[in-house]
């Protein structure tokens, strides 16, 4: 039984519908799959078992009576920081003990609409905020790869740790993720997974817990290309409730797969050249753009003048963000109370008591940068600075460039407990060192596996598209698969 | 720029999270080597640059002013710590 959980998206859709096999089978091979692996993996921090077979029973029904959605009995699981009604929702934080909204999150609803089954919800960096999984107060998620002959566990990204790993280990058939900074295309890169964020206003955010809404944007982690197509087919909506939703109707992204790239036009940025920066990937960015000319593109050096300001840019504009969004978290209205003398000790009890250290020091960051004399030399130059990056992008665009191909993380995953990263926060930021451009501009940016390096642990590539062509996304990534193949990890667990 | 620990422990009020002499401490050496960090946009000439307020074009939304939810009173504090006939309780604040 436990081989239909090596099915994807796009084969068990075929299966279900052909009734080879049963929503309820396919759904009690990932509950038992989960059961049997994340006491080591951890990837779930809730799951719902009984409220999966319930929904896997009325998707057998739909499916008998032909009236089946696109995601008609697929499981997936869903990131903490998505508001699931009744359901576990703590964006991985102790500050949130015993959340359970009494609303669902747009996203999770379009999922549902369409037939999918709710396994769990999975672990993630505590508000998002981390590219380890490590600051979760549920503890490290353990990436599913392991080096060549090696016992040491590794972290699988972050923050979207757990839907990286979930997928990677074949507990759940696709995952939500969100991305702020990178928070899906570097743990799928450390997984050997495919993650998209999609372009800003493509998901509605309502629902889901805010760490720095100018950033944040929800997307999925598949197998491969074609399942993270279908997923974000399903998750992407025009919503009135979130008003940075776009008016656009969604494609249908699985039309792109498949496409020919002859004649596009992909652009080389030299800024992303940096120094230190591991001769596999640099070899692994090279191999990337073989494949893309071998398939008849066009190959063009590009100039992103600004990009190494996208980081340090993204480290005033998102701490400052998240300092304002995470003022709600007072001990009032939802989750943890520490009592106090008064209402401001019980206020900074209750917030000491429940915000880990990564959340307390991007709070800090934030407030000190919005506090009054310093706006104007931190947060406003910022701002201006993300102006100029994403005139960098719209220059090479205009310029008759399609996609810019690069590396997607500056190596592949790293120890659980690193010391030398963990005594430095700003070297645990440097991961998201290609990824946070595309959210300082809002561009979509897909993930894709491009093979293994010398420990045998994957590394991924990444393309930029232009602002709602995450079709050309989809049909570029497509052809890379075809040319690197499919990664899985040997399963340890 | 940097801060001392004047700074931090004044930042950690208006942010309202209690810390430690300890905390406060460590934390200063952080959050300086995070401000050391950002401090290389001041090379990055922004003259006559529109600070970016939103990241693609687009109009704000509006809709009919109409009441479109609500009534929800039991819901909004069914995850409070402390509550009593659809009101938050806190501490104390008028004497």
């Amino acid at each position: 039984m436990t081989d239909l959980t090596s099915l994807t998206i796009a084969e068990a859709r075929t299966k279900l519908a052909a009734k080879e096999i049963t929503a309820v089978e396919l759904t009690d091979a990932y509950l038992s799959a989960i059961e049997a692996a994340n006491e080591m993996i951890n990837a779930y921090v809730a799951v719902t078992p009984e409220k999966a077979r319930e929904m896997a029973k009325a998707s057998d029904a739909r499916i008998t009576a032909g009236n089946a959605g696109p995601l008609e009995g697929i499981p997936l699981g869903i990131k903490d920081l998505f508001g699931t009604e009744g359901i576990h929702t703590q964006a991985c934080s102790h500050i949130l003990d015993g959340f359970k909204p009494r609303y669902e999150s747009t996203v999770t609803q379009n999922l549902w609409n369409d037939g999918a089954v709710m396994l769990g919800k999975l672990n993630m960096d505590e508000f998002a905020m981390g590219s380890s999984n490590e600051t979760s107060y549920y503890g490290p998620v353990k990436n599913p790869w392991r080096a060549k002959g090696s016992n040491l566990d590794l972290v699988p990204g972050g923050s979207s740790g757990g839907s990286a790993a979930a997928v990677a280990a074949h507990l759940c058939a696709g995952a939500t993720a969100t991305d702020t900074g990178g928070s899906i295309r570097q743990p799928a890169a450390f997984t050997g997974t495919v993650g998209i964020k999609p372009t800003y206003g493509r998901c509605s955010r309502w629902g889901i817990v805010a760490f720095a809404s100018s950033l944040d944007q929800a997307g999925p982690i598949a197998r491969d290309v074609h399942d993270a197509a279908i997923l974000l087919k399903s998750m992407a909506s025009v919503d009135p409730k979130d008003t940075t939703s776009v008016d656009l109707p969604v494609p249908d992204y699985e039309a792109a797969i498949g496409q020919s790239i002859k004649g596009m036009r992909i652009g080389i940025p030299k800024e992303y050249r940096v120094d230190g920066m591991p001769e596999e990937i640099e070899a692994l960015w090279q191999q990337g753009v073989a494949w893309l000319k071998d398939a008849g593109a066009e190959i063009v050096d590009i100039s992103l003048p600004h990009t190494k300001y996208a980081l340090p840019a993204y480290y005033i504009v998102a701490p400052a963000e998240a300092s304002s969004n995470l003022a709600r978290y007072d001990g009032v209205r939802y989750g943890l109370r520490v009592d106090g003398k008064d209402i401001i000790d019980m206020y900074e009890k209750t917030r000491a008591a429940g915000f880990g250290q990564e959340v307390k020091r991007r709070i800090m960051i934030g407030t000190y940068v919005l506090s009054a004399g310093y706006y104007d030399a931190y947060y406003l130059r910022a701002q201006k600075v993300r102006t100029l990056i994403k005139r960098d992008f719209e220059l090479a665009f205009q310029a008759g460039v399609d996609a810019i191909l690069t590396p997607a993380t500056p190596s592949s995953a790293f120890g659980i407990a690193d010391e030398d990263l963990a005594s430095d926060p700003v070297k645990m930021y440097l991961n998201d060192i290609f990824t946070v451009t595309v959210n300082m501009a809002g561009l979509p940016g897909i993930a894709v596996p491009g093979g293994l390096d010398h420990k045998g642990l994957p590394l991924g590539l990444q393309l930029i598209g232009k602002p709602f062509d995450e079709e050309t996304l989809f049909k570029t990534a497509h052809v890379i698969e075809q040319a690197a193949g499919r990664f899985t990890p040997s399963k340890w667990w | 720029m940097s801060v001392d620990l004047a700074t931090v422990k004044r930042v950690a009020r208006l942010a309202r999270i209690a810390v430690s002499e300890e905390e406060a401490q460590r934390m200063m050496g952080e959050l300086n080597g995070i401000l050391g960090f950002v401090e290389q946009l001041s090379q990055v000439n922004v003259d006559g640059v529109e600070p970016m307020t939103s990241v693609t074009p687009m109009k704000m939304k509006k809709r009919e002013d109409i009441v479109a939810d609500g009534d929800k009173a039991s819901d909004i504090v069914a995850n409070a710590p402390n509550s009593d006939r659809n009101f938050f309780l806190v501490p104390k604040v008028v004497e």
